[in-house]
């Protein structure tokens, strides 16, 4: 049997139901959806798609699948990018596979042709889920980006002093960040004393140990000296029983308590002002 | 080769790196460092790195070793300048020059050589 004809005629037949076969597809799309968009919306997305699926099945011109490829891939990746659940966003395609299976059951002598048809709405479903996944990855690893640039601010404490408040577990990739931004910051300030607050950060091993310890020396060769502050009970806890050492580098429970010691150091004090 | 300049300004020597040093290079500043710390008798060192770029192991050993070459002379070392990405390099190798001085830039350094004057 000729694809090509069988196809060919198959789309002819299902132009002749157009109408009704979108109505009923829509409606199942919505079902799915459960108004999160609205009917004419879908209703609009479906006619444009289905007039391109006539067109590829015709075979009239070549673009045609590619342009339905496109369409597709584009509505997938706004699904995702929209927060519908991967099955959401298939149902769209396998929808029709009803639509017109509804229409077929009473014209028996088209069955060859459904199967077809079928075969290609498969195809089709497969790539609507490969798009919406490689678009959740895109999404994730934009965040991670994201995270990974908010998670480090560094911040002026005072003439002279500033502060990084570390959130987060730090690992090599964050440490270099932390390092970079820091030893800029020094470079651009002009600061002589820098607090690493490690509150945020949920635990402490040998390793988060190991990161800060090189933070701190990469700060000591601009002349800068550091206070590691945030200390939590169970985080000392964790460091003793690990055998971390921190050496000559001063520790402080708070971050208030780390800004008065290099205040002090710096000469500098705060008091309360005289009641006028 | 080239040769590192050693100025005095009062009594303190003032070491500016304008090249990539070579290894040569960084011996032969060893040397005239201690002659001319003998020949002063001054009292402290700044060895200004702003203009170096690389900063390799072995520098980073021999700059450690100027200072403590010069501690023998009651001379303090401190080592200015340092570019960011050269600190995070050296921190990477372990080095961390123990036993050298350092401050953002010269004029951190004359301050922190007075303080302790």
């Amino acid at each position: 049997m000729d694809v090509n004809s069988s196809q060919g005629r198959m789309a002819a037949y299902m132009r002749d139901h157009q109408d009704k076969v979108v109505g009923r597809w829509t409606e199942l799309v919505l079902a799915g959806l459960r108004g999160r968009t609205s009917a004419p919306e879908v209703r609009h997305e479906l006619d444009d798609l289905y007039s391109l699926v006539l067109r590829a099945m015709s075979g009239a011109d070549e673009q045609a699948l590619g342009e339905l490829r496109a369409a597709l891939a584009e509505l997938s990746r706004s699904r995702a990018r929209n927060g519908f659940s991967p099955s959401e966003t298939a149902l769209g395609v396998f929808a029709l596979k009803d639509a017109v299976y509804e229409l077929v059951a009473d014209a028996a002598e088209l069955v060859p042709e459904y199967l077809a048809f079928s075969r290609m709405m498969d195809d089709l479903g497969l790539l609507t889920f490969e798009t919406y996944a490689a678009a959740r990855e895109q999404i994730i690893a934009d965040q991670a980006a994201s995270m990974l640039e908010l998670s480090t601010p560094v911040i002026r404490l005072w003439e002279g002093i500033i502060a990084v408040p570390l959130v987060g577990t730090l690992d090599s990739a964050r440490t270099q960040l932390v390092m970079e931004k820091l030893l800029e910051t020094l470079v651009a300030t002009g600061a002589d004393h820098a607090v690493l607050d490690i509150t945020g950060v949920p635990t402490v091993d040998t390793e988060v140990a190991q990161h800060l310890l090189k933070t701190v020396s990469a700060a000591r060769l601009l002349g800068a000296e550091c206070i590691v502050s945030g200390i939590r009970p169970q985080v000392a806890q964790t460091i003793v029983s690990l055998g971390i050492e921190f050496g000559d580098i001063a520790t402080k429970a708070t971050l208030a308590d780390a800004l008065a010691h290099a205040l002090s150091r710096t000469g500098q004090r705060v008091e309360k002002a005289d009641p006028a | 080769m080239e040769r590192v300049p050693i100025s005095k300004i009062g009594t303190t020597l003032f070491v500016s790196i304008q090249i990539d040093l070579q290894d040569e290079s960084v011996m032969r500043l060893q040397e005239d460092l201690a002659d001319v710390l003998v020949a002063t008798g001054a009292r402290g060192v700044i060895i200004d790195i702003t203009a170096m770029e690389v900063v390799d192991s072995f520098t980073g050993r021999m700059l450690a070793m100027i200072g403590s070459i010069s501690r023998l002379f009651d001379a303090e070392t401190v080592l200015v300048g340092m570019r960011p990405a050269v600190a995070i390099t050296l921190t990477e190798l372990g080095l961390s020059l123990r036993g050298l001085r350092t401050a953002l830039n010269a004029e951190k350094g004359l301050e922190l050589l007075n303080g302790r004057a």
